[in-house]
């Protein structure tokens, strides 16, 4: 009797136990998991600068088309961890990983593995927006498409319109696409790097606490428009503001000093932490 | 071939266009300086060291030029150095941020950047003609003295910038004056890095020719000068005598005076960065 | 009591004293106003003697320079078209060497590197004039001869090649102060969108640093317009109006050479022809380094948070 474990076709997949039968090689589903196949797996994922260490064996799953939101406090590797996701890490001088990063199964850090390409699947929203500065608001959005080369110049308007609708900021500026992009206020700043980024149309968008430079109505509606586009990406969102954890995500990890404390459904997480450092953490007792 | 691939490929070959446009000219410099040396070397001899300019390229001698560069940068070093250092000092410790201070900077910033011969044009007019000064050694040390001047206040002023408030203030602390500060305290510990830029703008005056030429340094001389008041020649200023001549004889002597005129360079800054790196050991933090 | 009172009030003896010194200073700092000053000075009043003898407009409309011959012809024009194809010959050099230099020791070389390559390539500004006149005459004109058959003995692109490589430093190092400057959230903004480096160079980090490299490049023309012992040596002394680079010229730099050296008593006409040109240098050098400072100021300022 052989048994192993499978991908069903839907989407996203889920994990399927089947039976094959070793005669005819036809398979049979004994049991079904509810749980979809992890996106992103990180096994045992360690990272220096230097001679310093800021991750320690990192074991975490990220599944699709949800957001996963990782809490802690300053300095606990938060950051640190995302760039792991798409490379950005190894940009610092001195800067150095062991472990496992896998994309659907791949490893990210094979010596065959592009960076750049990956990069173009996995994208980055950062905590200070960053618009390109010589360029308007439609190139911003086209930046990411130009840069790969990928743009084609009769869809240009359409990609724009719809990049910006999606990261809800169309409506204020579709009279300024040839403005400069640095000429918006910050929260539309960050909206604009948001379209820029789904311009690309990445399967993980990572954010790095994207809403810690903006004002409390900024911040609003980017968690707004995180919940639309939730079901279309997979979203890792980097805070340090607990609540807006228990808002946007249905996932959460607590990291504290480089280490992966706990990690659950966000709603039990809170309400019930099985850890004693993460019910401090929510409670307050530091951070 | 890949899209992506083409993309790396291209890369590399960008950066090893990047690599060459940076060597490529250090590569040239080389050859060049190797093949000017080639040429001089012929020439070079006790006798071209020490003989006077002569009509016969095989007799010339570059004494003179050698002895009035020599002249001219001691008297350039005594008047641009007590200006400069004061200069910067009154910048860094009394002007600070107010708007003499800042005027004067905007001047300096502009004077950097001023071509030389317009300072020999400055030369001729002011102390050639309208102080009366003529043709001489003085002339041209006053010249080249405001020419290096920006050169001597930017590194004393770095120098000065370099010693930390933390001794000012405990000198201050003592109850001692401004100008006790910066004379027992600042000055000293600024000293090295005042030091190298004197031996910068001692290494770009000597160099020069064209302030020089406006203000009346002679091209063909025969003898020493003899005080502040007499003509003079410079080092360049023969090496050009003889390069615009259109015996080819001169040539050897142009390149055997180059050579002289670069060794004078590599010895000055030598001596400035083994200065530097002996009064740095004496720092004691 | 009265002791400690008396102690602490000021000594007049003294704080004249520190007065004096205080005034020495100033004045130490004032010698370079003075010099602007006299510069000034100088050059206009020379050029006010001129006008009185020369209306400007022989010199703004005439197309020849021929103050010493006995028909004498004023246009500036002949010289100030030697002087701007020598420098253009210079950028076509320095700038496609300079700015290559810039990207890659700023954004693809190591730190050991760097430290190697930076200062070697102000050694090529430190060489002194005289020797890069040498090179051009001795050297360059006769090689190039070899591949352009009808190059004249004096002309403008030797001279024009030898001080591109002079000025490479100064390009490089202004360029790449502004790639550094350039914010790392910017080029870390483009690389995550799966741009490769070489994209983020050339589609984000050099057009920020735009301002520093225009301010560069203006710089190093300023700097050859300025340069006098190299074109002195190789460019020739027949002021002319063209911008074939083959033929022998005259620029501004070298005709104040030219007649410094000869025999014209002060205070003759020819004499005053060399301030001038003066002033004409003085103008196109000063503009181009304010402009070249105000787009410092600009890439400086939008950066410095």
């Amino acid at each position: 009797m052989n048994l192993s474990v499978e991908q069903t076709s839907e989407s996203p997949p889920s994990s399927v136990l089947v039976r094959v039968n070793p005669e005819t090689g036809q398979g049979q589903t004994i049991l079904k998991s509810n749980v979809p196949v992890p996106k992103i797996k990180a096994r045992g994922l360690s990272a220096w600068f230097g001679a310093k260490q800021v991750l320690r064996e990192i074991d975490l799953y990220i599944y699709p088309r949800s957001v996963t939101a990782i809490i802690g406090p300053s300095g606990c590797g938060k950051s640190t961890f995302i760039r792991c996701l798409n490379r950005l890490h190894e940009m610092v001088p001195g800067a150095r990983l062991a472990g496992q990063v896998l994309l659907d199964d791949q490893d990210i850090n094979a010596p065959q593995v592009d960076p750049v390409l990956l990069r173009r699947r996995v994208g980055m929203v950062f905590q200070k927006p960053n618009p390109f500065p010589t360029m308007s608001v439609r190139d911003n959005v086209l930046a990411g498409l130009r840069l790969c080369g990928k743009l084609k110049r009769e869809q240009a308007d359409e990609i724009v319109e719809r990049a910006l609708r999606q990261a809800a900021l169309w409506d204020e500026v579709k009279d300024r696409l040839r403005e400069p992009g640095a000429g918006l206020s910050g929260g539309q700043q960050q909206r604009l790097c948001i379209a820029r980024t789904l311009a690309v149309e990445p399967e993980v968008v990572l954010m790095d606490e994207p809403c810690s430079a903006l004002d409390p109505i900024a911040t609003a509606r980017i968690e707004a428009l995180i919940h639309e586009i939730k079901h279309q990406y997979t979203i890792v969102i980097v805070t340090h503001n607990m609540q807006q954890a228990a808002r946007v995500s249905e996932r959460t990890a607590f990291f504290l000093m480089g280490e992966l404390i706990e990690v659950g459904e966000t709603s039990r997480l809170f309400t019930s932490p099985r850890d004693r450092r993460t019910e401090d953490y929510l409670t307050g007792k530091f951070g | 071939m890949s899209v992506r691939r083409k993309e790396i490929i291209g890369e590399r070959v960008f950066v090893a266009l990047c690599l060459i446009a940076v060597v490529l000219p250090l590569v040239i410099l080389l050859l060049l300086l190797v093949d000017m040396v080639w040429d001089g070397a012929g020439r070079l001899s006790w006798q071209f060291l020490a003989g006077y300019p002569s009509r016969h390229a095989s007799q010339a001698g570059i004494l003179p030029g050698i002895v009035g560069s020599f002249y001219l940068i001691i008297v350039t070093a005594a008047l641009a150095l007590p200006i400069g250092v004061g200069a910067a000092v009154y910048l860094e410790e009394y002007g600070r941020r107010g708007r003499l201070a800042n005027f004067i900077e905007v001047n300096l910033s502009n004077l950097a950047g001023v071509p030389s011969i317009i300072y020999g044009l400055l030369g001729l007019g002011v102390f050639v003609r309208v102080l009366g000064m003529g043709r001489s050694l003085l002339a041209g040390a006053c010249t080249m003295a405001l020419l290096v001047l920006p050169i001597v206040i930017t590194a004393s002023r770095e120098a000065i910038r370099t010693v930390p408030d933390s001794l000012r203030e405990g000198a201050y602390a003592l109850g001692a004056t401004r100008w006790q500060v910066t004379r027992q305290v600042v000055l000293p510990l600024a000293f090295p890095g005042i030091l190298t830029g004197a031996i910068l703008a001692v290494s770009r005056a000597i160099g020069e020719a064209a302030p020089l030429i406006v203000v009346g340094a002679l091209a063909y001389v025969t003898f020493l000068p003899e005080s502040l008041g007499s003509p003079f020649t410079v080092l360049p200023i023969q090496v050009f005598n003889w390069v615009s001549r259109p015996q080819k004889e001169f040539l050897a002597n142009a390149a055997a005076g180059s050579v002289v005129l670069l060794v004078i360079l590599l010895l000055m800054n030598s001596l400035a960065i083994w200065l530097r790196a002996r009064l740095q050991k004496r720092r004691t933090w | 009591m009265e002791k400690a009172a008396a102690n602490i009030c000021r000594r007049n003896s003294a704080s004249f004293y520190e007065k004096i010194i205080e005034k020495l200073l100033l004045s130490s700092g004032l010698v370079s106003v003075l010099t602007t000053a006299a510069i000034l000075a100088v050059l206009l009043y020379e050029t006010v003697a001129f006008f009185a003898e020369v209306s400007p407009a022989r010199l703004l409309f005439d197309t020849q320079w021929t103050p010493l011959f006995v028909d004498k012809h004023f246009g500036i024009w002949p010289l100030v078209c030697g002087t701007v194809l020598t420098s253009l010959v210079a950028m076509v050099v320095a700038v496609p060497f300079g700015l290559l230099a810039a990207i890659f020791l700023s954004e693809y070389a190591s730190e050991r590197v760097r430290r190697i390559l930076k200062p070697a390539l102000e050694v090529l500004a430190g060489v002194p004039t005289i020797i890069y006149g040498y090179f051009a005459l001795v050297f360059v004109t006769p090689l190039l001869q070899k591949l352009i058959p009808d190059l004249a003995g004096f002309n403008a692109l030797s001279p024009g090649l030898v001080m591109g490589i002079m000025i490479i430093p100064l390009i490089s190092s202004l360029s790449e102060d502004a790639l550094h400057a350039v914010p790392v959230s910017i080029k870390e903004g483009a690389l995550a969108l799966g741009a490769s480096k070489l994209k983020v160079v050339w589609g984000v980090t050099v057009p920020t640093a735009l301002s520093g490299i225009s301010a560069a490049a203006l710089l190093a023309l300023s700097r050859a317009v300025g340069e006098t012992m190299i074109v002195a040596i190789a460019a020739g002394q027949q002021p002319r109006l063209t911008l074939d680079p083959r033929l022998p010229i005259e620029t501004m730099t070298a005709y104040i050479v030219q007649i410094s050296l000869g025999d014209t008593p002060a205070g003759t006409l020819e004499y005053k022809t060399i301030f001038v040109v003066g002033v004409a240098l003085f103008v196109f050098t000063l503009g181009m380094n304010l402009l070249s400072h105000r787009l410092v100021r600009r890439f400086r300022g939008k950066y410095e948070t």
